[in-house]
């Protein structure tokens, strides 16, 4: 382990728990999506959810900013519990961004108007200050000339850096991201990878479901593998590529390697 | 760093998420508000079934005379159906030969239901069609076969009310293909003829076009010719569906991908071979649903034949409780009579969108 | 596709034989079409007019300055049997375009909530709304109107049992609804004059809220000042003026209401047939409208915290509308052909007043030319707003 790794994770140790999911369980009908999960996220720490397709680990950050509901257990974020207390959620959903899979831009709003929308809206800032906000964070996802375009005049990969870009607009302090690179052509994966990782850079609390191997290795403290919605092992990605505990581990892993 | 060894169990979800209670939470007490409209709701049914239905069955004057169904404290008069049930549905068609329409509505039914199926969709059924029509005149006119002859301005009734749908829409179809294919030629009067009359069509209502009809087609003809009520009935009809019928194709001929029209030029195909054999069938199919739904409509326009006189289903209806003694029951008979109508359109309806839902699978694949 | 002529192929192939060439083809072919046409159109007129004649009917509309003879059973413009056809004519457009008009904003309103209530959540009121729109879309409107007719003629109580809805003021019976009329007061044009300027007000006050978000970010109240300035200051007034409001209430004399306005069956039937009838329409295309907005909308709007109404009046919303206006505009133009079934029950629309004058005058031709251009012009106006109205919004997408 290297002098670096070792300080992030003091570091990390060191720092507050931002996300605390404990006993989760969830059903969609008769099927049991979550069972019993467990996860505690520092402060600035980002982890990475990698897992079969249907193994509930989009559920789970989904549940995070309660775009479903948890039907057992208890999920606390910012030291804020998610119930069906109205408010709270909407507390809750303007300190968490969230990028989707299929991007979700406004398509009849420009690519300003969909970054300015939720701070003028939600955190009553004026127009020129919001404006001012999503060009900087337009320039960040380096696209700020496409600033007066519509998203369907976008290529993927802009769309995505534009939806990474309205979600910062809110200061999110902490960032879910939902397969942000699935949807999109191969050439287009390493733009929004890019942003994504110049994102960790600057001390973000990420969790990321994706399967591009590469980020988690170069950016995640932590990865964790999901299958029939159970974690089933959690570790630094040195130690979990190399040296895989699960039978379940291994074989998903020779999948996605092999490939 | 850590790996679950044991597993945790797959658990049956707690009872208030699945089953009965399960169902109700999420169906229909999800939350206050909707708690609240459920409550809202049972009340409207409870009222609704404690108003109707001891006046449609539990009071209800099932057979009887007139006199049954004014006694005190009686419900719905159905007896008036029993009572006026042939004429309602075969109209003024001669008493002791009304087999002969029941006869032929049912062949009708036989050969919709056999249409219904797709397996048997073919050339077969084509030909069954055509010897269907054949059988409907042989059945309604008679006068072969030993069959007394019955003049079609005695028709009325359901056969009549099915009869001008059917001729209608396949009239109606090829003028329809024709007059799509004209607005989509680049030949600019061919084009402009047809938007205009597809426009003009579609612009009015369908009264206007039957008054049409009914007013200008006998000035239409030299002396000598008459045109009867029924054939101006028709042709109003079919000039009016002729123009839905263009614009439903026109959108089937629009959803074909360009690539099918350079292959067929590629191929050195004429336009007349182009359409016919590439463009049309696929066309076609695409837009038999639509079709379908263009069926149901002017099934229940004929209704509206009422006002140049002639005795389709509803009107033979109307004219049935016209009898001085059974003149209360207006209700009772419009109610039957919409059963007859829901019961078509609702199959078809629900056919169509199954058809829908198929074909769109199929071309999808 | 329509680069059959490449300059080098003409230069190359001189020796077309003409009948060959395309474009020769295309302008024979069309020429026939247009001679058949024509043909067939002098062969019908020429029989018209020779039938015409044999007749001994007069073409023309000279007779719509004669006296037209009939009464009408009830009409916005003043008419008595006396006027001439062109005003009894002028009347039934009147009346088709009260009861389209009155139609259309009732089936809005009734359409959006039933299509809303098919997507709800609960089950009950989903099951409900769509028992509604089948029922009501699988049977003849025509058979709709008459059972409404004869439910309003034959099911409610005469004139002496009638039902109050409102005690001394509103009557339902089978003579139709009775309302009373408010007598004219001076005060009563200085009020409508106030509510003027109260949306004036109304625009400003909203006009200048928006400026203030822009500026500082912070919302201002629209409801309530809404509210306030469209109906606060008419109000006032009217209290200051001692509250004014003298009303002829109907009053039962002999077999009928004396005074006040009314509703009569016929319109009561129309109207009831035509709202429920395109509701089912509307409610459908409302349905598909909300369905045509991806979940992921929501989804995304939920995320960025704002709120579940915010997030329908500025994401679902404009998205859903564009969807749903092209074919609600053909829906308004259905009721307003359909309403030409008002003819069946006796209510004096357009179609019913020509139907009239037909059998009275003997001009076929010229009453349903009539009609046709009547609802002509209508179908033609609002297609040609449609159509402007596609490549306006066409042009904001992108």
């Amino acid at each position: 382990m290297t002098p670096q790794r070792q300080a992030r994770r003091e570091q990390l140790a060191a720092a507050p728990i931002n996300i605390e999911v404990s006993h989760v369980h969830k059903w969609y009908g008769e099927f049991h999506v979550l069972r019993d999960v467990n996860l505690a996220v520092s402060k600035g720490e980002r982890i990475v959810i990698c897992g079969p397709s249907g193994s509930g680990k989009s559920t789970l950050i989904r549940c995070i900013n309660r775009l479903e509901e948890h039907q057992k257990g208890n999920i606390i974020v910012d030291g804020t519990e998610l119930t069906n207390d109205v408010k709270n959620i909407e507390v809750i959903r303007r300190e968490v961004g969230m990028v989707f899979q299929s991007f979700n831009l406004f398509p009849h709003l420009t690519v300003l108007e969909n970054c300015t929308l939720a701070p003028i809206w939600v955190k009553k800032l004026p127009k020129k200050e919001a404006e001012a906000i999503a060009m900087k964070y337009l320039e960040r996802v380096r696209i700020p000339d496409q600033a007066l375009k519509y998203p369907g005049q976008l290529s993927g990969g802009q769309q995505q850096r534009v939806a990474i870009a309205r979600s910062l607009c809110m200061s999110p302090k902490i960032m879910l991201f939902d397969e942000p690179t699935s949807a999109l052509d191969p050439e287009m994966v390493k733009e929004v990878l890019d942003v994504m990782i110049s994102l960790a850079e600057d001390g973000m609390t990420m969790l990321c479901v994706t399967h591009e191997m590469g980020f988690a290795k170069s950016v995640a403290d932590r990865v964790i593998f999901m299958d029939r919605g159970e974690i089933i092992e959690q570790n630094v990605p040195d130690e979990f590529f190399n040296n895989p505990q699960s039978e379940r581990t291994k074989l998903f892993l020779s999948q996605i390697l092999n490939h | 760093m850590t790996v679950q060894t044991t597993s945790a169990p797959i658990e049956k979800p707690p009872v208030t998420e699945v089953g009965a209670i399960g169902w109700l939470r999420a169906n229909l007490f999800n939350s206050k508000s909707n708690s609240v409209l459920t409550i809202v709701c049972f009340a409207f049914i409870v009222y609704v079934i404690q108003a109707v239905v001891p006046w449609a069955f539990l009071n209800a004057v099932w057979t009887g005379t007139p006199k049954d169904c004014q006694a005190p404290g009686a419900g719905a008069c159905w007896a008036v159906i029993g009572e006026k049930n042939r004429f309602t549905l075969f109209g003024r068609y001669t008493y002791d030969e009304q087999w002969r329409p029941a006869l032929a509505i049912g062949l009708f039914l036989l050969l919709v239901g056999a249409s219904c199926i797709r397996r048997l969709w073919g050339k077969a059924l084509i030909w069954a069609w055509v010897g269907q029509v054949f059988m409907w005149a042989i059945l309604m006119w008679g006068g072969v076969l030993g069959l007394t002859f019955v003049n079609h301005e005695q028709w009325g009734g359901l056969p009549l009310t099915l009869m001008m749908s059917v001729v209608a829409i396949v009239v109606a179809y090829p003028i329809g293909i024709v007059l799509a294919l004209g607005r989509r030629s680049d030949m600019p009067a061919a084009r402009g003829l047809c938007v205009a009359y597809i426009e003009l069509i579609r612009g009015v209502p369908l009264i206007s076009v039957l008054f049409m009809a009914s007013v200008m087609i006998p000035l239409f003809f030299p002396e000598g010719v008459s045109v009867d009520k029924l054939l101006r009935a028709q042709i109003g009809f079919t000039l009016f569906l002729s123009a839905y019928l263009a614009e439903v194709v026109r959108a089937g001929l629009q959803a074909i991908p360009k690539g099918q029209y350079e292959a067929a030029d590629a191929l050195g195909l004429g336009y007349w071979a182009k359409m016919r054999l590439i463009v049309l069938p696929q066309a076609l199919r695409l837009v038999i649903p639509p079709m379908v739904n263009s069926f149901i409509s002017t099934f229940k326009d004929t209704s509206l034949v009422i006002i140049i006189g002639l005795v389709d289903l509803l009107n033979a209806g109307k004219i049935a409780v016209n009898d001085p003694p059974w003149r209360s029951f207006y209700v009772e008979m419009y109610i039957y009579i919409a059963l007859i109508y829901f019961a078509f359109c609702f199959t078809m309806s629900k056919f169509s969108q199954r058809l829908e839902r198929d074909l769109s699978k199929a071309t999808s694949r | 596709m329509t680069d059959r002529r490449s300059g080098a192929q003409v230069a190359e192939k001189p020796k077309t034989a003409f009948w060959n060439d395309r474009d020769v083809r295309a302008v024979l072919f069309q020429i026939l079409i247009v001679l058949g046409v024509l043909a067939a159109g002098w062969y019908l007129v020429h029989n018209t007019l020779t039938n015409l004649e044999s007749r001994k009917i007069a073409t023309g509309f000279s007779f719509m300055e004669r006296e037209a003879g009939f009464s009408i059973g009830e009409s916005l413009v003043p008419y008595s049997a006396a006027d001439t056809y062109a005003r009894a004519i002028w009347a039934g457009i009147i009346n088709t375009l009260v009861i389209s008009v009155i139609g259309i904003f009732l089936a809005t309103i009734l359409g959006t909530v039933v299509g809303i209530a098919r997507l709800s959540t609960n089950w009950l009121v989903a099951r409900i709304a769509s028992i509604y729109v089948e029922v009501l879309r699988n049977t003849p409107l025509l058979l709709q109107l008459f059972f409404w007719y004869a439910l309003v003629s034959e099911a409610l109580p005469g004139v002496r049992e009638a039902i109050r809805i409102i005690p001394d003021y509103v009557f339902l019976s089978q003579k139709g609804l009775r309302i009373p009329h408010i007598v004219a007061n001076d005060i009563h044009g200085w009020m409508f004059a106030l509510f003027l300027g109260g949306f004036a007000a109304t625009l400003f006050w909203r006009r200048a809220a928006a400026k203030h978000q822009e500026a500082t970010g912070k919302l201002r109240p629209l409801f309530w000042p809404t509210v306030g300035f469209l109906f606060g200051p008419a109000a006032l007034v009217w209290l200051f003026a001692g509250a004014p409001l003298e009303l002829i209430k109907p009053v039962l004399r002999g077999f009928d209401f004396q005074g006040g306005g009314t509703f009569s069956p016929e319109m009561i039937a129309l109207l009831v047939g035509l709202v429920t009838y395109t509701s089912t329409f509307i409610a459908e295309n409302v349905r598909a409208g909300i369905l045509s907005v991806s979940k992921g909308q929501w989804e995304a709007a939920r995320a960025l915290g704002l709120p579940n109404n915010r997030s329908l009046r500025l994401i679902i919303l404009p998205q859903a509308l564009r969807v749903i206006i092209p074919p609600m505009t053909s829906q308004y133009l259905n009721l307003t052909k359909n309403s030409s079934l008002a003819v069946a029950i006796g209510y004096p629309d357009l179609v019913s007043i020509l139907n009239t004058t037909i059998n009275q005058t003997g001009q076929g031709i010229e009453g349903v030319a009539l009609i046709m251009a009547a609802y002509l012009t209508v179908s033609l106006s609002i297609s040609g707003f449609m159509n402007w109205y596609n490549k306006r919004i066409a042009l904001v997408e992108r």
